[in-house]
C-alpha cells in the first residue's frame, strides 16, 4: 500500500508524461505480481463498485473525529473531495506504524471484503484502518472505498509504463489489455509473459484514433488522392470480433456492448469466420437518426422488441482489421478496404458498408462537408490510403475534418464546485436563455475556460450570489457565456424542451448583457 | 449592559473608553498595531503603538518620519481608565496581542497568531481574558500543520534533487514573516547558494537588525550577469511568479509555501511543481487549544473562515461572534 500510495503522490505531482511513465514503470517493476495487477486495473480508470456511500462515511469520520456531522459536511464542501477530507481532518494515528501489507492485500483483504460486512463491523473496520494509514495511505484507502480513484494518467501512459518494464512493443501490452479481465497475479504475469502465446479470442484490437484538423486541408495534406474521406458518424465506435463461432461486439470504452444491439450479433454470423471489423453503431430508419435516440439503447440489460422495432440500429463498418485470422492492421488501409467492400458484398442490414465520400478535390470535399449538419454527420474523416491500423493517437495519418459547431449566448444561473484539480472552485455552470419574461435552464457545462477566467469567475459566483441550495449556488442573472454544441433535438426531459448535445464555454461574453443573450424561439428554430 | 471594550467601527476595532484603535484601516489619532502586515499596519495615523522587535519592519511599512512607540512585550500603558500592553502572538518578528482591561475585564484582541514554535519571533504566550478575539484563517478541521522543521527538510530535499539536475529551485512565499521562517528553518548545509527576490531582501535585513539569525542570503539585482542559479534557492513573493522576471533562470522548479497547499486542489491549480504545508496562522486543534487556554467565556473572529467556528463554538458552550474587520483581504498571506 506505502508503495502504490508514494507512486499516486508521485504521479500527482509530476508534470510531463515522461516523468509519469517512468514513475509507473518503476512501480511496475518491483511490484508483486497481485499488487502490479490491482495497480494496472486502477491507474487504468477501472474502478470498483462503491461499497460505501459518501453519507455514511461521512458519518462514521463524524464519530471517529468527535466533530458534528454539520462541519464534516461543511468540510468536505470545502476540500471538495471526501476522501482527502477524510485524510486530512483524521489526525495522525498512533497505530501507524509498520503496515507491510500490499495494495492487493489491502484491496482484497480490508476493501472488497466489507461487501459482506454487517454495518456495524464495517464501520469499526474501516474506522481502524484509517487510524492505522498515515495521510497519505488513509486518501488512497478512502478513495478505493468510494469507489473513484482518478490519477491523472490514461490507459496509453500505463501501457507505455508497462511496456517499458515489460521490454515488450506498447501494441502489444495494448492489445492483452484489451477487454474484459480480472486483476489477478496470473493476469499481471501475464502482461510479461512472452509473445505469441495463446491469446484471448474475444479480444478486439486497440482502437485507432484520428485528430481534429482544423488547418486548411488543401495546405495541410497535399494531393487528395492519397486521401480516403468518409463521414464522419456521431454514434458509437465499435469493433465487431468473429472467432470461431463466438461473436462479440465492443466499445471503445472497451466494454462489451452486445447485448444493447442483439441484431448485429445475429447478422454477424453472416460474416466470414475470424474476422474481425471497425464502425460506427447508429439508430437508423432511412437514414441516420439522432444520437439522442441511440442512446435509448444503451445501458439496458435486454432491449425487448418494441425497443428494436423504434430504434432500429446499424453498424457502419470502415475497416477490416482481421480476416481469415490474419492480422491485417500493417496493410495499408486502400489495400483493406477492397476485401472489406468485397467481404461487404449483398450483405443485408444491419451490417452496412460506410460509404466513401468522393471528391475531385479539396475545394469540391469542403462543399460537402458544409452539408454535413442537413445529413446528420460530425463531418468528415480524412484518412491516408497508404496508413496502417496504428494505435494510440498519432498526427497526420488519421483526421476528423469537423463541421463548426453551432453557437448560442446564455446567461450563467447556477453554479457548483468541480472536484479533484478544480475542488473548492466553482467550475460547473447551469446556462439559461430567455422563455418570455422567464429565464429558463437550457445546458450544463463544464469545460472551455482557461485557469484564469476560472478564478476570476469563481470570484464574481461567491460576491453575486442569490440562493445556496447545498453546493449549488443561484448568482445573479448577469454574465452571458458563447456556448457551442454539436446538435439539438426535441427532449421531453428537459425543461426547455431541447437537449444540446456536447455542450461547453466556447467564451465568456463580457461585450454582452442580459440583455443580448438569446431566446427559447431562437434555439428551437434551430430544431431538425 | 454597557457598551462592550472593544468594538469595530468604520475606522477599525475601537476602544471608546481608552479612545485607541487596533489595526485601524483609516487614519485615526492613536493606533496600537499588532503585526506589520499591510492589512493590519496602515499608514497616516498620528500615533502608533506597537511591541519594539518589530518596530524596524514598521517604520519601513508607516514611512520613516512616522511616530511609533516602541512597546516592551508585557509592559503596561495606560489609556484614561484604560490599562494596555502588548504579548508576543507568535506570528512574525514583533507580532503582539493586545491585551486590554478597564478593571472590571479583560479583553485580548490577538491580531494573527500561531501556536508551533518559530525561530525568527518570540512564542504566543496565552494570555487568560473574559473576551478574546481571535483570527479565523484556517478555522475548518481539516486545516492541521505538519511540523515545520519536517517541511522544510522536504523542502531542502526536494532543493538538493533540483540542484543535482542543474535546476534552479524558486519557493514562492509571503514576504515578510513567512520567508525569513523559511530562511531560518532550512537544515544546513544547504546545496548551493539563497537569492532573495528584491521584495523580500530589506524586509530580511531587518530581522537581521533585529537580531535574528538568518543564513547568508544575495539579493537577485545584486548577482553577477554571467550567474547560473543552477544550484541556487530563491525566495520570492508570489507576485514574481510567471512574470518576466522568472526568464533569468533556466527551467526552475517552482514551489510555494503556504497554508492553503494543504488541500490537494489548490496545489494543483496553482500550477506549482510542489505545494508546501506552512502557516504563520494557527491551525484548527491550535485555534481550539488557545480558546480553551484563555478561559475565555466570549469569543470574537476576525477574517476566513468565521462562520463554521462560530456556530461550533456556540455549540460548544461559548458565546461567539463574527466581527467585521478588513483583516486578511490578501489571501496569499496563508
Amino acid at each position: 500500500m506505502h508503495a502504490f500510495a508514494e507512486l499516486f503522490q508521485t504521479l500527482d505531482r509530476a508534470r510531463g508524461t515522461n516523468a509519469k511513465v517512468s514513475a509507473m514503470a518503476a512501480y511496475f517493476s518491483q511490484a508483486s505480481a497481485a499488487d502490479g495487477a490491482w495497480a494496472v486495473y486502477f491507474l487504468s480508470g477501472r474502478r470498483i463498485k462503491r461499497l460505501i456511500g459518501p453519507t455514511r462515511l461521512r458519518e462514521w469520520l463524524a464519530e471517529a473525529t468527535g466533530l458534528p456531522d454539520w462541519l464534516v459536511t461543511e468540510t468536505h464542501e470545502h476540500v471538495g473531495d471526501l476522501a482527502e477530507t477524510i485524510a486530512l481532518m483524521l489526525p495522525e494515528g498512533v497505530e501507524q506504524a509498520d503496515d507491510q501489507r500490499g495494495l492487493a492485500e489491502w484491496v482484497e483483504a480490508e476493501i472488497l471484503s466489507l461487501r459482506d460486512c454487517e454495518e456495524a463491523e464495517c464501520q469499526s473496520r474501516v474506522t481502524s484502518a484509517w487510524a492505522a494509514l498515515d495521510e497519505a495511505g488513509r486518501f488512497l484507502y478512502s478513495k478505493l472505498l468510494t469507489g473513484a480513484l482518478r490519477v491523472g494518467v490514461s490507459q496509453t501512459l500505463v501501457e507505455r509504463a508497462l511496456a517499458q518494464a515489460s521490454g515488450h512493443p506498447q501494441a502489444v501490452i495494448a492489445h492483452r489489455m484489451m477487454g474484459q479481465w480480472t486483476p489477478t497475479a496470473a493476469f499481471y504475469s501475464g502482461l510479461f509473459s512472452e509473445r505469441e502465446e495463446h491469446e484471448d479470442a474475444s479480444r478486439p484490437y486497440p482502437f485507432f484514433l484520428a485528430n481534429p484538423l482544423e488547418a486548411d486541408p488543401a495546405e495541410l495534406l497535399g494531393d487528395i488522392h492519397d486521401w480516403q474521406a468518409e463521414w464522419k458518424w456521431d454514434g458509437i465506435r465499435a469493433q465487431l470480433v468473429r472467432r470461431g463461432d463466438a461473436i462479440y461486439l465492443w466499445s471503445r470504452g472497451e466494454g462489451l456492448i452486445g447485448e444493447s444491439f442483439p441484431e448485429i450479433i445475429e447478422a454477424a454470423e453472416t460474416l466470414p469466420a475470424d474476422t474481425v471489423v471497425d464502425g460506427e453503431i447508429l439508430a437508423w430508419q432511412d437514414d441516420v437518426l439522432p444520437f439522442a435516440q441511440l442512446q435509448r439503447r444503451l445501458g439496458r440489460q435486454r432491449v425487448g422488441k418494441k425497443l428494436r422495432a423504434e430504434v432500429p440500429v446499424r453498424l457502419l463498418i470502415y475497416d477490416l482489421l482481421e480476416q481469415g485470422g490474419e492480422d491485417l492492421r500493417a496493410r495499408p488501409l486502400g489495400g483493406r478496404r477492397q476485401t472489406l467492400e468485397a467481404i461487404m458484398a449483398g450483405m443485408p442490414p444491419p451490417l452496412m458498408l460506410s460509404p466513401l465520400v468522393m471528391a475531385a478535390d479539396w475545394q469540391a470535399l469542403a462543399a460537402l462537408r458544409a452539408e454535413s449538419r442537413a445529413r446528420g454527420v460530425e463531418g468528415l474523416m480524412l484518412k491516408r490510403r497508404d496508413s496502417a491500423y496504428g494505435t494510440g493517437r498519432p498526427r497526420g495519418i488519421w483526421w476528423k475534418w469537423k463541421i463548426e459547431p453551432l453557437t448560442l449566448d446564455a446567461i450563467l444561473l447556477y453554479a457548483q464546485p468541480g472536484h479533484g484539480r478544480r475542488a473548492n472552485l466553482y467550475t460547473d455552470y447551469s446556462f439559461a436563455v430567455h422563455d418570455g419574461e422567464q429565464l429558463v435552464p437550457i445546458a450544463k457545462a463544464y469545460s472551455g475556460l482557461n485557469d484564469a477566467e476560472i478564478r476570476r469567475l469563481d470570484r464574481w459566483i461567491r460576491q453575486n450570489t442569490r440562493e445556496r441550495f447545498g453546493p449549488v449556488r443561484s448568482v445573479e442573472p448577469q454574465q452571458v457565456f458563447e456556448l457551442a454544441f454539436e446538435g439539438i433535438a426535441a427532449s421531453s426531459r428537459h425543461k426547455s424542451g431541447v437537449a444540446l448535445r456536447f455542450p461547453r464555454i466556447k467564451r465568456w461574453r463580457e461585450d454582452l448583457g442580459p440583455g443580448d443573450a438569446d431566446t427559447l424561439q431562437q434555439i428551437k428554430a434551430l430544431l431538425p | 449592559m454597557h457598551a462592550p471594550l472593544i468594538q469595530p467601527t468604520e475606522d477599525g476595532l475601537y476602544c471608546a473608553a481608552g479612545d485607541f484603535h487596533i489595526d485601524p484601516w483609516r487614519p485615526v489619532e492613536r493606533a496600537i498595531i499588532t503585526h506589520a502586515h499591510a492589512d493590519h499596519a496602515r499608514s497616516g495615523s498620528a500615533l502608533y503603538w506597537a511591541a519594539k522587535p518589530g518596530l524596524g519592519l514598521l517604520q519601513r511599512r508607516l514611512g520613516k518620519n512616522t511616530a511609533i512607540h516602541g512597546v516592551d512585550y508585557g509592559e503596561t500603558l495606560q489609556f484614561g481608565p484604560v490599562t494596555v500592553s502588548l504579548h508576543p502572538a507568535g506570528h512574525i518578528l514583533g507580532s503582539a496581542q493586545i491585551r486590554v482591561t478597564d478593571g472590571h475585564e479583560v479583553w485580548v484582541a490577538s491580531g494573527d497568531y500561531k501556536r508551533d514554535t518559530d525561530p525568527t519571533c518570540a512564542p504566543f504566550e496565552v494570555i487568560p481574558c473574559d473576551t478574546f478575539i481571535t483570527e479565523a484563517t484556517f478555522a475548518l478541521p481539516a486545516y492541521r500543520w505538519p511540523s515545520a522543521a519536517a517541511v522544510a527538510a522536504d523542502i531542502q530535499q526536494w532543493w538538493q534533487a533540483n540542484a543535482s539536475e542543474g535546476r534552479t529551485t524558486v519557493v514562492f512565499s509571503y514576504a515578510l514573516g513567512k520567508a525569513q521562517r523559511l530562511l531560518a528553518e532550512l537544515p544546513t548545509p544547504h546545496p548551493g547558494p539563497i537569492f532573495l527576490h528584491g521584495a523580500v531582501a530589506p524586509l530580511t535585513d531587518d530581522y537581521r537588525a533585529a537580531g535574528i539569525q538568518l543564513p547568508v542570503t544575495q539579493t537577485i539585482g545584486e548577482a553577477a550577469d554571467n550567474e547560473d542559479f543552477s544550484t541556487s534557492l530563491v525566495i520570492a513573493p508570489p507576485s514574481a511568479a510567471g512574470s518576466t522576471w522568472m526568464r533569468r533562470f533556466r527551467k526552475p522548479a517552482t514551489g510555494f509555501a503556504s497554508g492553503w497547499m494543504r488541500i490537494r486542489g489548490n496545489r494543483r491549480r496553482r500550477g506549482y511543481d510542489r505545494g508546501f504545508v506552512i502557516s504563520d496562522h494557527v491551525d484548527w486543534p491550535g485555534l481550539l487549544q488557545t480558546i480553551e487556554e484563555t478561559g475565555a467565556k466570549r469569543v470574537l473572529t476576525t477574517h476566513g473562515r468565521a462562520d463554521e467556528l462560530v456556530r461550533y463554538l456556540n455549540e460548544m458552550g461559548l458565546n461567539a461572534a463574527p466581527l467585521n474587520t478588513l483583516y486578511g483581504e490578501d489571501e496569499e498571506n496563508g
